[in-house]
């Protein structure tokens, strides 16, 4: 019960955190809705010419382009977000690790409430706009809350064995842009996954990217089955928090803490 | 309170294991004020470190409060208290007074004593003008008596400084040390700090551990540490003698560079 009150403080100082940086979360939201008009556009050109391209009619193509615009804050998809990373690089890490409480527990709340800000300062904005603009498909799906909310959970398991990572090479920079590339890539965050060719779509759709934009997406346009795309969301976030689990514990026996 | 019984801990450095700290022996009995001397990369830090688990030794054992810091670092951590004089534990985006509420939450201290715990501090840190501030716009003497508020709201029976004065004025550093020396003599918390500030130890420490080349070179009273160079005056003397005759003696334990599997440079 009371561990349950630390995390729940914990989820409440992330959110108050990013709120205290107003104008950035703004100027985020600005830019993702200024972004998703012009990638609006792209896309409508491109099904205008090829109607039904991967399976999506107009308007699922640009109600999707939106939504994963909405998602680049709570998502993270450029990557970083955990406050931990710095801590790293600076050695204040040392005291993370004095405390009585697993790193990763504590730094996902925090970053459940990173996301719960964003979702309210950088999702609304866009969507609404977007929906303002042009015609968008409506929520289809129920079940699209619980796959965002996993959606949140991939992301930081993601992130957090990245940033990690900086335990062992001093420096974390090469990771982080390695990352969000792949991220950008594969989460279905430039083109819509069903438009990759072949062999190169399996892979896609079956990484830990697609179920942070992808998966949530089709969830609430309704284009996958439901159960199926959460329990393979539902799988990623288990597989990667372990993993996060394990890498913090030999982080543990590895780790140097850095500089005096 | 705390015991080493020949603790070691080695670094690989290029694939060659680079000694921090050797043999090291010593017990502090509780009450006590120790102050922890020697020049950079001697091995102060890498043993606060194995003190208080955040590093595993390599050898030998340590035993703090009668747990073991490396297999029992969760239990340890509730009953000591860890300060960084270049790290903080507060949270940088938040006002201090709610990274203390989660300091309580981590540590389960119940409401009213907590609140009993930091109106004491606050009254003696005069911690009151900025309990609402920001701690990014915190000056450093500040920030400090933070840092030092939160290490003790569980009320630990010891409490571990690594260089806690370092970067601080005249008046803040005068600040920290009688805080110290009333929370020894009033509340019996018994003291372990690493210093380059040899005020902190003349003011402060009854007892001197001098390490160099991660060994234990001295053991004694200020006095007795003094009495080494009888020809020096000032205690900064006789400290820069012993420092620059163990260099002559032997060679310094390399200096690693922060990019090569990085441990303590300034210890």
């Amino acid at each position: 019960m009371t561990a349950f009150v630390l995390y729940l403080r914990l989820f409440q100082y992330g959110f108050r955190r990013h709120s205290t940086y107003l104008a950035a979360a703004l100027a985020g939201a600005f830019t993702n809705t200024v972004f998703g008009i012009l990638r609006a556009y792209v896309l409508i050109a491109l099904w205008e010419a090829r109607p039904g391209l991967a399976g999506y009619t107009l308007t699922q193509a640009v109600t999707f382009c939106f939504l994963t615009q909405a998602f680049i804050g709570p998502m993270q998809v450029f990557g970083r977000g955990l406050s931990f990373g710095d801590r790293i690089r600076s050695g204040d890490i040392a005291f993370d690790l004095v405390r009585p409480a697993p790193l990763l527990l504590w730094s996902l709340s925090e970053d459940l409430g990173r996301a719960a800000y964003l979702a309210f300062a950088r999702s609304l904005p866009p969507t609404l706009i977007g929906a303002a603009l042009f015609t968008m498909a409506g929520p289809v799906s129920p079940w699209f809350l619980p796959s965002f909310l996993l959606g949140i959970v991939v992301s930081f398991g993601w992130r957090y064995l990245v940033t990690l990572t900086s335990c062992w090479t001093s420096d974390d920079r090469g990771m982080h842009t390695l990352s969000a590339l792949l991220t950008m890539f594969f989460s279905g965050m430039v083109l819509p996954l069903g438009l990759f060719p072949g062999w190169l779509r399996t892979v896609a759709e079956a990484s830990p990217f697609a179920a942070m934009v992808q998966v949530p997406a089709d969830m609430w346009l309704g284009t996958q089955p439901p159960l199926q795309a959460l329990a393979f969301q539902l799988f990623w976030a288990i597989a990667l928090l372990c993993l996060g689990a394990l890498l913090t514990a030999a982080a543990r026996r590895k780790v140097v803490v850095q500089g005096g | 309170m705390i015991e080493t019984i020949s603790l070691g801990r080695d670094f690989k450095v290029r694939g060659t294991l680079v000694p921090a700290v050797r043999d090291l022996t010593f017990r502090v009995e509780a009450g006590e004020f120790v102050g922890c001397l020697g020049p950079n990369g001697a091995g102060k830090s890498t043993t606060i470190k194995m003190l208080t688990g955040i590093l595993t030794p390599s050898y030998g054992r340590a035993l703090v409060a009668g747990l073991d810091p490396s297999k029992q670092r969760k239990a340890l951590a509730r009953r000591i208290g860890v300060v960084f004089g270049q790290r903080t534990t507060l949270w940088w985006d938040l006002p201090l007074r709610d990274s203390f509420e989660l300091v309580r939450h981590l540590y389960k201290v119940d409401r009213d004593r907590f609140g009993k715990r930091l109106a004491e501090l606050t009254e003696v840190l005069e911690l009151s003008p900025f309990l609402r501030t920001p701690v990014r716009q915190l000056s450093l003497g500040q920030r400090m008596r933070g840092d030092i508020t939160a290490a003790l709201l569980h009320d630990p029976e010891v409490l571990v400084l690594d260089e806690p004065t370092i970067g601080l004025d005249v008046v803040a550093k005068a600040e920290v040390r009688s805080f110290l020396a009333r929370l020894n003599a009033e509340r019996g918390t018994t003291v372990l700090l690493t210093t380059h500030d040899l005020g902190d130890v003349e003011r402060l420490c009854r007892r001197v551990l001098l390490i160099d080349h991660g060994r234990l070179a001295f053991d004694g009273s200020v006095a007795e540490l003094r009495a080494l160079v009888p020809d020096q005056e000032s205690i900064e003397d006789v400290v820069a003698h012993l420092y620059l005759s163990s260099t002559r003696a032997a060679p310094r334990t390399p200096r690693r560079t922060p990019d090569a599997d990085p441990p303590t440079v300034t210890a």
